[in-house]
């Protein structure tokens, strides 16, 4: 366990992290990612994560250690293509009983390696860590050694049980791991001026594809991606990369970095989502393999091809342009999606009625407020139930999220669409975007939704669900005093379950003006630390009060 | 009649099993104003939610107590009380249903000592309904889960009807077993309730996760069965259970309340129809209603019309053992063969499915005995997809997770009219496949060299 520990303090270190420079040591020392309240929670764990980051790499046989929750609730359950192998999707697991967890599970999980090996013969093996070996003490480092001296094959420990922490921190486990006993460790047949690699891009839906045309029509090659469509020797010589681009975020922000320490291969971070961004990160791309050798021609045949594919989707949105006037849209997602599809919506006429800000980085959250100026409705942490009143009081006229809150929108009869990871659309660079608005107009103009809000006929129109919430609305917009009880109900420490009325309360009655003395008074952001940009937020709302 | 073997193998392969928690979670869903929680590490939950969610197509009440590393190490108590108390806080419900998991069960968590505690120190939640129940993932698979649960409700929220009380004639409870649909339900309440019955179901799945809009919004479920009706269960003139599965809860209602019951392993098929239809003309003291005399006819003749497709079909299925025994025992009655049969857990049910072995195994198990034994029809939850595609031979998809074809809460197997209706889809699937991949061709019948015949898989 010491090494893993090791690993995550090392992870949450992270230097190229804009958020982590922002922190106090002991803040770092607690973590990245928050700590998720009992009986209040919703989200993967870190052997989730984990695998949502390896998994693409299709050639790789991916075993998971441990009983079989892990792998039998949950195997092929993500939209990753592949463009040749189909050894990814075949789910294996040691699925271990209970003589495994009295006596250890580590003779079994050999004899899996050994197995997969002779009926497979997958040119690597993945091993993951869960909770139970874990606790019980199976050390699939040593396994895994073992297994590689015995079989000649690389059999690689990922080392991210579950309760280590959540998703976002599997992520970058997986990427030590990668780092450690993968990359470098292989070398290309060739290499030539423009191999770049792309981290963080997992080719949902084939989205990968709706770019690596316009790469290949630059000679750009993309000599690794980590881990979409991925094959494992790729990732092996993925350090012969003249550059590389950093997608999703934050996920996996330590693979960047340290492939720019250890092998010299300058990155960025970009985003193929939207337009504009598209266009950045093909200039960036051109820019930085130039700056690395590459002729410099490069850059003028990338400003063509910009030029050309953005005319192409700016023809094809703008019949929709019209259509969209005055509709408004409830963006439900996670990180950098959040500011790099409001730019796409707003490109498309569509206007914002908010944001989730749930995953976002307090970078992502500026460059949101950027595009939708400081009143942005940034909606932190909405319940379910908050996001139904959002819908139903019409302040938007479709919802578009990921497939866990799909079902509010649905119930309220309001138009939805999946722009999260089970979607079944590929909504990446040019031809994306314009996939994107066609769908958000086949969405929000079909006549479904005009029939499914039909009460039935034999209801009393002013007895329905629908009315009754009416009703309910209307009487706590007319009630000054309950709309201000509600606003103050908001919750802004999840940890210590701190609501906004407290902390005004207590910046008012006490003039507190830092977010210090916010913690001493409330307790609020002495949990994970996650809102203390909220309460700072709140504190810069009540400037005066802190003045008296 | 089948011998039962287990998989010599270390690494199991394209799962066919899923965990027990969330079977018993799912139990727990199909009570009213009802939040099941895992006690475990919060994958435990978003495991099981994600499942629900694309099998259902539904919003999925599940919470966790969200386990880290340290928690575990040190016990889960301040974990449980404060999902509790949360739970408690945010969602109102009207029952909590703790499941354990691995992680929990390995450290030996005792959550019913700490339900006690919980209870003491906060008396808002003193009265609160939490049945807890032990189901570590490392044992068993999803359908014990389900059956340990239900057996728990019975135990802690049915009342003993107070001595020489008389029974209610009219009323009955059914105990569905995890492999009947929320279609399913609802065509057994229609057929009780045509003959005077008034049954309850538990759980009832029907009421929480088919489908229906519900009339406003809450976190908890929607419909199934109130925790006050599962109290008055005692009341019932008889338990009906459905699936072997479902004895141990049965065994414990009639220990409990003095219910007694009759356990129906199948209601798929005309013969376990007929039995099921006899039994309630019995309870009820009505003769069958006509519907159903003219339902049987339908059932007849569909079994007529779809035997020339179905007969002789060797089948592979992977299923529960209560899935694979009804089923098994239909397809065996149209005259197709069980060629290949993998399950995920024992059960007494197995020796009696109609084929040579029954294995505990996963789905690479059932891809290469159906590849061995030429079978030309494979029935399993869609994670029988890739199989089914490498085999190039009809799949009907049925179980759960049912995740990528619409309307997995709708799919009826029971009684005249759900049979009929799935001997029609097999029928129609088979025809399909024969229209797609074996049209006779002027050389499907051809002698080549003399000895060997171009098969008909040969032609495709």
């Amino acid at each position: 366990m010491s090494s893993l520990s090791a690993t995550i303090q090392d992870v949450f270190n992270e230097p190229a992290c804009a958020k982590n420079a922002t922190k106090s040591a002991a803040d770092r020392k607690k973590g990245c990612t928050k700590q998720l309240q009992p009986g209040g929670a919703a989200g993967g764990c870190a052997f989730d994560g984990a695998k949502i980051a390896l998994q693409p790499l299709t050639d790789v046989a991916h075993l998971v250690h441990g009983p079989i929750a892990c792998e039998g609730n949950s195997w092929d359950n993500r939209g990753a293509k592949s463009s040749g192998p189909t050894l990814w999707r075949t789910g294996f697991t040691t699925d271990m009983n209970e003589t495994d967890i009295v006596f250890g599970g580590e003779k079994r999980l050999y004899k899996a390696i050994r197995e997969i090996i002779e009926k497979y013969d997958p040119p690597a093996v993945f091993v993951y860590q869960t909770c139970i070996p874990a606790m019980t003490g199976d050390d699939i480092n040593a396994v895994c050694k073992a297994a590689r001296e015995k079989f000649g094959k690389p059999v690689i420990p990922i080392n991210s049980p579950g309760f280590v922490g959540p998703k976002n921190l599997g992520n970058k486990l997986a990427g030590e791991a990668l780092l450690e006993h993968v990359i470098g460790t292989e070398e290309p047949d060739e290499t030539t001026p423009y191999d770049i690699n792309i981290i963080g891009e997992y080719n949902l839906s084939g989205e990968l594809w709706q770019v690596k045309p316009l790469l290949d029509e630059l000679g750009i090659r993309i000599l690794s991606c980590i881990s979409g469509d991925g094959r494992y020797r790729e990732v092996a010589y993925s350090h012969r990369a003249r550059a590389a681009m950093m997608v999703c975020s934050k996920a996996m922000i330590n693979v960047a970095r340290k492939m720019e320490e250890r092998y010299g291969i300058p990155f960025f971070e970009g985003s193929f989502y939207g337009i504009g961004d598209t266009s950045d990160s093909l200039r960036q791309i051109a820019r930085l393999l130039v700056d690395r050798g590459a002729p410099a021609d490069l850059l003028d045949r990338t400003e063509a091809l910009i030029a050309r594919e953005e005319a192409r989707a700016w023809a094809a949105i703008a019949p929709f342009k019209p259509r969209f006037q005055g509709k408004k849209v409830l963006l439900i997602t996670g990180g950098v999606k959040s500011w790099s599809v409001v730019a796409a919506l707003q490109e498309a006429g569509l206007e914002l009625a908010g944001t989730s800000v749930k995953k976002s980085t307090k970078e992502d959250k500026e460059r949101i407020k950027e595009l939708l100026g400081q009143d942005a409705h940034m909606i932190e942490d909405m319940t379910p139930r908050e996001m139904y009143r959002l819908l139903k009081d019409a302040k938007a006229d479709i919802m578009l999220s990921g497939g866990r809150s799909q079902f509010v929108a649905l119930k309220a009869a309001m138009p939805w669409l999946d722009i999260n990871q089970e979607r079944h659309h590929a909504y990446m660079g040019y031809v994306g975007m314009v996939k994107l608005v066609e769908e958000i107009a086949r969405t929000l103009f079909n006549p479904v939704w005009a029939q499914v809000r039909r009460p039935a006929p034999w209801d009393d129109p002013a007895d329905t669900w629908q009315a009754r919430a009416d009703a309910a609305l209307a009487a706590e917009a007319a009630d000054p005093g309950k709309a201000e009880q509600a606003r103050r109900a908001a919750g802004v420490c999840a940890c210590k379950g701190v609501d906004l009325g407290t902390i005004e309360d207590a910046v008012r009655a006490h003039g507190l003006s830092s977010l210090d003395e916010v913690r001493r008074h409330t307790t609020a952001a002495t949990g994970c630390g996650a809102c203390a940009s909220r309460v700072e937020d709140v504190l810069a709302a009540l400037p005066a009060l802190a003045a008296e | 009649m089948a011998t039962v073997t287990h998989v010599k193998k270390a690494c199991t392969v394209n799962p066919l099993k899923m965990s027990q928690p969330i079977g018993a979670a799912l139990a727990f869903m199909g009570l009213r104003g009802a939040m099941p929680l895992l006690h475990g590490s919060q994958g435990c939950t978003s495991f099981g939610l994600v499942l629900f969610v694309r099998h259902f197509k539904e919003a999925i009440p599940l919470q966790t107590t969200a386990m880290s590393e340290v928690a575990t190490v040190l016990g889960g108590y301040d974990n449980v009380e404060q999902a509790i108390l949360n739970i408690h806080k945010r969602t109102k419900p009207e029952i909590i249903g703790i499941c354990s998991t691995g992680v929990t069960e390995t450290k030996g968590d005792d959550v019913e000592g700490y339900i006690r505690l919980v209870r003491e120190r906060h008396p808002e939640v003193a009265d609160l309904p939490l049945v807890y129940v032990s189901t570590p993932d490392f044992k068993d698979a999803f359908q014990d889960g389900w059956a340990k649960a239900v057996t728990r409700m019975v135990r802690e929220l049915v009342s003993p009807p107070p001595p020489g009380i008389a029974r209610d004639p009219g009323r009955v409870t059914v105990l569905p077993g995890c492999h009947m649909t929320p279609g399913d339900l609802d065509e057994l309440r229609t057929i009780l309730e045509d003959f005077g019955l008034r049954p309850s179901f538990l759980p009832d799945l029907a009421g929480s996760l088919d489908g229906h809009i519900p009339e406003d919004f809450t976190p908890t479920t929607i419909g199934g069965i109130g925790v006050d009706e599962v109290a008055g269960l005692g009341a019932s003139s008889w338990a009906i259970a459905i699936g072997e599965q479902m004895r141990p809860a049965a065994e414990a209602l009639q220990e409990r309340a003095g219910v007694p019951f009759r356990l129906f392993p199948r209601l798929s098929g005309l013969e376990a129809a007929d039995a099921f239809m006899m039994f309630l003309a019995e309870i009820s003291g009505r003769p069958v209603p006509v519907k159903y005399r003219r339902q049987r006819g339908q059932l007849v003749d569909a079994m007529l019309d779809g035997h020339f497709h179905i007969g002789g079909r060797k089948v592979a299925i992977g299923a529960e053992p209560d899935l694979l025994a009804d089923m098994g025992g239909m397809l065996h009655g149209m005259g197709a063969h069980i060629t290949a049969a993998v399950t995920t857990t024992h059960s007494p049910v197995l020796a009696g499915v109609e084929t040579d072995e029954v294995l505990i195994g996963d789905l690479e198990d059932l891809e290469r005995r159906a590849r061995e034994r030429d079978c030309d029809l494979l029935i399993t939850h869609s994670h029988g997809r890739q199989a089914a595609t490498r085999l190039g031979i009809p799949f009907f998809r049925m179980g759960l997770p049912l995740f990528d074809r619409l309307g997995a809460g709708h799919l009826v197997s029971v009684g005249y009219r759900g049979t009929r209706d799935l001997i029609f889809a097999l029928s129609n699937l088979v025809m399909a496949d024969a229209e797609l991949h074996h049209e006779a061709t002027p050389d499907t019948w051809r002698v080549v060299d003399g000895d060997s015949l171009k098969s008909e898989g040969e032609a495709a």
